[in-house]
């Protein structure tokens, strides 16, 4: 009963790259300034959900075989394992490292591990919201 | 300011609670996103509106400039929360409803003794 | 190792997160999830130690002091609650493996149990009342996972209604933490302890308190706020139920010992009356329920509610002798709670039904049963030497040294009402003449009996024991009622 809509399926095309590169810069914005883990895989789960409201979730399946519950599972541990990796040097949970590298490109940056925490908060939000709807979605 | 806000809070209450009354499940969903939406902007405002510079250490803003970061730190926690919630509700509002074959709260009254 | 009070705590959340990994393979769910449970009791045991030892631990996360991070704090309370919840839980385990069924085994049953026993845990260990909003919700989170798990249609009915009351109190709570923080400019609770007795204004912070009341008060359901509970955990399958009757509620009523010894005793004499006058009024209506209803499940559910207003009205006294009693009570009732589920299970299953009148003579076919669920029920009423015996003593005790001696009488009372809503289960399903059983084959019978009897031996011991495990209680007591030794170990100045 779909209707075959060439202009959502065209501007999907485009406008999911613009999103999921916007994500990208929002993630790693988090690091100093406003966004983060949680609002870049919010966006990168309404880049995924317009995929499936211009095509169908079947097809969307086939072009990202991914399993969201494997994927919240690796988030879990990623933001877990981040934190806890703080007790093997007996420093309060949490506690995070960060140093300036001068990198070839890049030049001086700054490396955080809060940076992978937050990679784990993203798969996790990722993964959470996709699952969620799928559940509803699948079942027509 | 705070003022102001505390009318708009009580708004959002007041809408959530007529919501939460009706018999639609969806209408009672959207009010319990209201009822959030009503307590993350009571943190904020409790917290004290005053400050405008985002509570981080820079040059030229002296500390009675900077926003209170904590209310922000706990409103984003509690939104994240009620995205989650929120989120499973629907999908069990939509699941009962598949099962159930209704969304009126006044039919899924009852007890085990007369399924 | 400055962290080890967060071990029981992070232990199942690893747990939980790797068995998300093959949620089909039934047998590696079961294994993993009993070895995360055990490891989780081990932790704990090293962290009771270190307590009786060393005094309150307490840890800040990402090394922001306190009171500006978020605080880990274990005192002997925390600790032995968190000993009781995993104990109950590693139980709750074993006994799921027959009951639960493989289908509702094959879709996340076990993470969803490990989930909710980091909630718990972490409820009972944080020091930050806001921190304690983000565990509720984590343990919500998983409640609402188990209370619809399975999806059959009582269970879809009742879980919209429990998620809609527990939406409702958490908006509530959030509410309340906000005119908390407005007032007192903190969130940490040793220093809100520092904090609210420099505030003159106590009106404010009376109603303040009043409102932690009302929200952890729909968590614990007292009076006016049970209404909820009857029917939400009728729904799910019993294992489910002994978890949630065990655990869920305690948390409430934990957060309140915590926050109506620690910070809010500015004006004792209106907001612990008050608390009295509402526990006492919870137990009456739990025993209504408790001697109304004609279905095993409802009796022991209502019976949850008689408990939670009896350690309340411990707690509401305010001296040593009510305190230590609650405390006790607490944790006797959080393992024969559970002990009492299973042994009931096991009758609703042999009988296919959980309705009493259609129950009668298991004595002759099932004698073990019959006995262990008789000390079980004695052991709920208080009858010495078992473990319900010491714990209601020192409340009622202390009781007739503070203001509501009356609140005593009736706590004694109402033990002869809970005596017999337990016993009205012994007579219709173990006496009378024998009907109808659903055959059960040996091996399940006994993989549910084994848990039971196990967690009806602890609580014997508990009682018997109980000169043991007073010393324990006695040290929890000590820091509720002396704050500041809960103060200077988490600001440390």
């Amino acid at each position: 009963m779909r209707t075959n809509d060439v202009m959502l399926k065209t501007a999907t095309k485009v406008v999911t790259f613009i999103i999921l590169m916007f994500a990208v810069h929002i993630f790693f914005a988090g690091h100093y300034t406003p966004g983060g883990g949680f609002v870049g895989g919010l966006l990168t789960a309404s880049a995924i959900v317009l995929l499936m409201l211009a095509y169908d979730i079947e097809t969307v399946k086939k072009i990202i075989p991914v399993n969201y519950v494997m994927l919240t599972a690796i988030g879990l541990l990623i933001a877990l394992s981040t934190a806890a990796a703080s007790i093997f040097f007996n420093v309060p949970f949490f506690t995070h490292a960060y140093d300036y590298f001068d990198l070839p490109l890049f030049g001086k940056t700054s490396l955080h591990s809060a940076a992978l925490f937050d990679l784990g908060v993203y798969l996790v939000v990722v993964g959470v919201t996709m699952t969620i709807i799928q559940t509803i979605g699948e079942d027509e | 300011m705070e003022i102001i806000m505390s009318f708009v809070i009580g708004f959002l209450f007041m809408a959530a609670v007529y919501l939460m009354l009706s018999k639609s499940l969806i209408r009672i969903i959207i009010g319990t996103g209201l009822l959030s939406h009503g307590a993350h902007l009571l943190i904020l405002t409790m917290g004290g509106l005053g400050g405008t510079a985002p509570p981080v250490v820079a040059d030229g803003v002296s500390v009675s400039d900077y926003a209170d970061p904590l209310p922000q730190a706990l409103i984003l926690t509690a939104i994240v929360i009620s995205f989650a919630v929120t989120s499973f509700f629907l999908v069990l509002a939509y699941r009962a409803y598949q099962e159930l074959g209704t969304d009126n709260m006044n039919l899924m009254r009852g007890t085990e003794d007369n399924d | 190792m400055i962290n080890l009070l967060l071990f029981p705590i992070l232990i199942p959340l690893l747990f939980a997160a790797i068995l998300l990994f093959f949620p089909k393979n039934i047998s590696l769910q079961r294994i993993i999830s009993a070895a995360a449970a055990v490891a989780t009791l081990i932790s704990v045991l090293f962290l009771l130690l270190k307590v009786k030892a060393d005094g309150v631990q307490a840890v800040t996360l990402g090394s922001w002091d306190a009171p500006f991070g978020i605080t880990m704090v274990s005192d002997m309370l925390s600790v032995l609650l968190v000993l009781s919840a995993t104990i109950i839980t590693l139980f709750v385990i074993f006994y799921s493996m027959p009951t639960i069924g493989i289908d509702r085994e094959k879709s996340f049953y076990y993470p969803a149990v490990l989930f909710l026993l980091v909630g718990v845990n972490g409820a009972f260990t944080t020091g930050d009342i806001f921190n304690l909003f983000v565990f509720f919700e984590v343990l919500l989170m998983a409640s609402y996972m188990l209370i619809v798990h399975g999806g059959e249609k009582p269970q879809l009915r009742e879980s919209i209604k429990y998620l809609l009351v527990n939406v409702i109190s958490s908006a509530l709570f959030v509410a309340a933490v906000a005119f908390l923080y407005s007032v007192t400019g903190t969130l940490n609770m040793a220093d809100l302890a520092v904090k609210i007795p420099q505030i003159e204004e106590t009106g404010i912070l009376t109603v303040i308190a009043v409102m932690f009341l009302v929200v952890f008060g729909f968590k614990a359901a007292i009076f006016p706020l049970y209404f909820w509970l009857p029917g939400a955990y009728h729904a799910p399958p019993i294992p489910v139920l002994a978890l949630f009757g065990a655990l869920l509620t305690k948390v409430g009523v934990y957060a309140i010992i915590r926050t109506y010894t620690l910070f809010f005793t500015m004006n004792i004499a209106f907001t612990h009356e008050l608390l009295g006058i509402i526990a006492i009024l919870t137990i009456l209506a739990g025993c209504i329920g408790a001697l109304a209803y004609f279905d095993v499940k409802k009796i022991i559910i209502y019976n949850i509610i008689i408990a939670v207003g009896v350690i309340l009205f411990g707690i509401a006294q305010m001296n040593e002798a009510g305190i230590e009693g609650a405390l006790f009570y607490l944790v006797h009732d959080m393992l024969i709670k559970a002990a009492l589920f299973f042994l009931v299970g096991i009758v609703a299953v042999i009988f296919g039904t959980s309705n009493l009148r259609e129950m009668g003579g298991l004595m002759k076919t099932y004698p073990v049963l019959g006995w262990v669920y008789l000390i079980a029920a004695f052991g709920l009423a208080g009858i010495p030497p078992l473990s319900g015996f010491p714990g209601k003593l020192l409340i009622v005790q202390g009781g007739f040294e503070g203001p509501q001696f009356w609140g005593s009488i009736v706590v004694l009372a109402t033990s002869l009402l809970v005596l017999l809503s337990a016993i009205r289960i012994f007579i219709y399903a173990f006496w009378g003449e024998p009907v109808k059983t659903v055959p059960l084959k040996k091996r399940s019978y006994y993989q549910m009996f084994v848990p039971a009897v196990i967690l009806v031996g602890i609580t014997v011991i508990l009682g018997v024991g109980a000169e043991l495990f007073m010393p324990l209680i006695n040290g929890a007591g000590e820091v509720l009622l002396n704050p500041s030794i809960y103060i200077d170990a988490v600001l440390k100045e």
